[in-house]
């Protein structure tokens, strides 16, 4: 662990003998099994624990064979290496309970959404929709909602992009000033905007201010306004990327500023920009409390986001919970809301991947 | 420096990625700090407003030049537009939340704005807001700067890089699923926890659970939504400040090495104070989030309006969740869409100030650095 690695190794404690073959100007060192040994240990001393007292579950068992651990191999090495040494193999073994303590929860949601989602998938679930399925019906399926996304996601794409890259390109061709900064500033803050004030936002603007009934489009304005500012700070990395000589070339031949923008710097960052904004639209696709608000939900098809409720497949998960209506969820409703979910998941993460992948192919052309 | 030269690729994709999860200021001089020393001896980069006031650029008569700049600034004045209007439109529609209301909206408790006289107030809903938000920074916070200096400073770097690539992927994962995860996964296994804790660390009244006999009566408590709230910040929070945690100058890693210092030794000493400004931002940051979460919490937890110091009991609302859950049962009534509305402007403006928090603190970060 963390003593092999550290390059000086000076310690003035350790009252036990040095082993042989180690040099004087190295202080005693616990030996490379005192790691398995330690753990043995405190698994030995949680399983005793367990039979004594006779605890049902396991969880105590789990946490009290950790804790053993900690102050076995802490206090082992306190008495060998010394204080300074002790600390260090401390703080060590908590910044890898701290990764195990944060890795275990996050592969245990995906490794349980995909357990539950995965048992409805079948051609039908992604090729129907809901309508005239009944909480007590099988069967039915998420198409209606897959239109409903990528519809509203689309258009929150059309709507966001082009305001994201321009802001981009104002801020790393052009901006300089006050207004480039309170740009900036407002960039980073918008960020923050919690994505059901961005929906109330567009409720009471377009809803309360010209009396629409709720439709797609609608949620595509709130989640354009949520996907700009990723869409900023991306490009705008992109655009910073670009080698300062290929613009400086441009001008020397005499090319105008706008065309060498055009023509040199956003070709050069294509690559990246797609990246970018196939990343800003997998922030948002799985984003579900402005389309409470905005868009609702609806059983059938309905192909066109500028008139009447559309289903979504993060509502159509919430519907099928019972949050929307207040009811209470059956095992069937269970079931479509985890393949649902897991549907989301799976499109989120190909955006996600193929937008490194994308990333990754496109890097050497920047260098 | 050791950051944001082109000819350093790990280090430009983390930086990339981090910027692509949409976390501003992460990122080493951005371009509104043109003489950072980072892209001084940086050939690569490019500082645009750095630029000396040269001829190559001039002052273009062009049109073609006028009304591209005009497009690009004007979308950057659009931003301003609409953030200002968030603030116009949520104050204005709020108004009748505030004229109508015959509570007291601050320190109300109740939630019932379609009644007659319709009372309402955010006390109940501040309360829950701030305590679940509160769990989740001191449970994620921590750990998360654990897994960023496992993936810094301990992990092999073949393996950080991919350890940091999948924080960054699990980032993108929808609320949704997180709460769907909290609900049908973690309370079932958390009960006897929440009971554990209860029997035996009851004297203190955040734990104590005056109303649950059985282990099947604990379950959705605030506890479990800062518990679930701080998983969901824990990849925002560690990709932040891991970011600032690889910018750390390695001659004073060096320096730590050299003087004998054990690996934690050198942490403190060099990494943690460099890093200090970064976490204390990355934590703003993930508390902005934790704040504004709305399905999540609003999965988990059952809507009581009252301002209950017993964590494991049932029960909490933030304000969030409560106008995710609200908004159903509030049509129609003008009065009870307007409390929903006035929450939301609540929450805007404490976000708003976090987050500004959070900017003001990087920026002060660069000045000392640059």
């Amino acid at each position: 662990m963390s003593s092999s690695t550290s390059p000086a190794a000076v310690t003035s404690g350790g009252s036990a003998g040095r082993t042989a073959g180690q040099s004087d100007l190295i202080g005693a060192r616990l030996p490379k099994w005192a790691l398995p040994v330690a753990a043995a240990g405190a698994v030995a001393v949680a399983l005793g624990l367990k039979l004594l007292f006779d605890w049902s579950g396991w969880y105590t068992a789990f946490f009290t064979a950790a804790a053993a651990f900690v102050v076995i191999l802490t206090s082992w090495s306190f008495s060998v290496e010394g204080r300074r040494r002790a600390k260090d193999r401390f703080a060590s073994t908590l910044v890898y309970a701290c990764f195990v303590a944060a890795i275990v929860p996050l592969a245990l949601i995906l490794g349980y959404i995909a357990v539950k989602g995965i048992g409805v998938f079948s051609a039908d679930f992604f090729l129907r929709s809901m309508n005239g399925v009944t909480s007590r019906d099988e069967g039915g399926g998420l198409y209606h909602a897959l239109i409903g996304t990528l519809e509203i996601v689309g258009i929150a794409a059309v709507i966001a992009l082009p305001i994201g890259i321009f802001t981009a390109i104002y801020l790393v061709e052009y901006g300089r000033g006050h207004f480039a900064r309170a740009v900036t500033f407002f960039v980073d803050v918008m960020t923050g905007v919690p994505s059901i004030v961005a929906g109330l936002f567009v409720y009471t603007f377009l809803l309360l201010g010209f009396g629409m009934r709720p439709f797609g489009a609608a949620g595509a304005i709130a989640l354009a306004i949520l996907m700009v500012p990723v869409s900023v700070r991306a490009s705008e990395e992109m655009l910073k990327l670009v080698p300062r000589d290929l613009r400086e070339a441009s001008y020397a031949l005499g090319v105008p500023k706008w065309r060498t923008i055009v023509k040199v710097v956003l070709p050069t960052a294509m690559s990246g920009l797609i990246t970018s904004a196939l990343l800003a639209i997998a922030r948002v696709a799985g984003e579900t409390a402005p389309l409470i608000l905005l868009v609702g939900y609806t059983a059938s098809i309905n192909f066109d986001p500028f008139s009447g409720d559309q289903a979504t497949l993060p509502m159509l998960v919430w519907d099928q919970l019972g949050k929307r209506s207040g009811t209470a969820s059956t095992a069937l409703t269970e079931g479509r809301a985890w393949g649902a979910a897991l549907a989301l998941v799976l499109l989120v993460l190909i955006l996600n991947v193929g937008a490194r992948l994308l990333a990754r192919l496109a890097r050497p052309k920047t260098r | 420096m050791a950051h944001a030269t082109d000819n350093d690729p790990p280090m430009t994709d983390d930086q990339f990625e981090v910027a692509a999860l949409g976390v501003p200021g992460a990122l080493p001089g951005g371009p509104n700090h043109p003489d950072a020393a980072d892209t001084v001896d940086a050939p690569g980069s490019l500082t645009p407003d750095g630029r000396p006031e040269e001829g190559i650029t001039g002052r273009s008569v062009r049109l073609g030049d006028k009304v591209f700049k005009g497009i690009a600034a004007g979308s950057g004045g659009l931003l301003l537009v609409v953030m200002a209007a968030i603030a116009v439109f949520l104050i204005w529609k709020a108004i009748p939340a505030f004229t109508n209301n015959t509570g007291n909206l601050l320190t109300t408790q109740t939630w019932n704005p379609q009644g007659d006289p319709p009372v309402f107030g955010m006390a109940a809903v501040f309360f829950g807001t701030v305590v679940a938000a509160f769990l989740a920074m001191i449970i994620g916070v921590p750990v998360a700067i654990g897994v960023a200096l496992f993936i810094s400073h301990y992990a092999s770097r073949r393996a950080a890089t991919a350890l940091g690539a999948t924080v960054d992927l699990l980032a993108a994962v929808p609320s949704l699923v997180f709460g769907m995860w909290g609900l049908y996964f973690l309370i079932p296994q958390t009960q006897g926890f929440q009971k554990w804790l209860s029997d035996y660390f009851g004297w203190l009244p955040i734990f104590d659970n005056a109303t649950a006999t059985t282990v099947g009566q604990y379950g959705k408590s605030l506890l479990i939504a800062g518990m679930v709230l701080a998983i969901m910040i824990i990849p925002i929070v560690s990709a932040v400040s891991r970011e600032v945690f690889l910018q750390v100058p390695q001659e004073t890693v060096d320096a730590a090495w050299a003087l004998g210092a054990t690996k934690w030794e050198m942490i403190r000493s060099a990494v943690l104070p460099f890093g200090r400004a970064g976490m204390i931002s990355a934590a703003m940051l993930g508390l902005g989030r934790a704040l504004g979460e709305t399905i999540a919490v609003a999965l988990v937890l059952n809507s009581g309006f009252r301002i209950n110091w017993h964590l494991t009991e049932p029960g909490g609302d933030t304000f969030a969740s409560t106008i995710a859950l609200k908004f159903g049962e509030a049509g129609g009534s003008p009065t009870a869409i307007a409390a929903l509305i006035a929450a939301g402007l609540f929450l805007f403006v404490i976000t708003l100030i976090v987050n500004s928090m959070a900017r003001i603190v990087i920026a002060r970060r660069k000045e000392f650095t640059a």
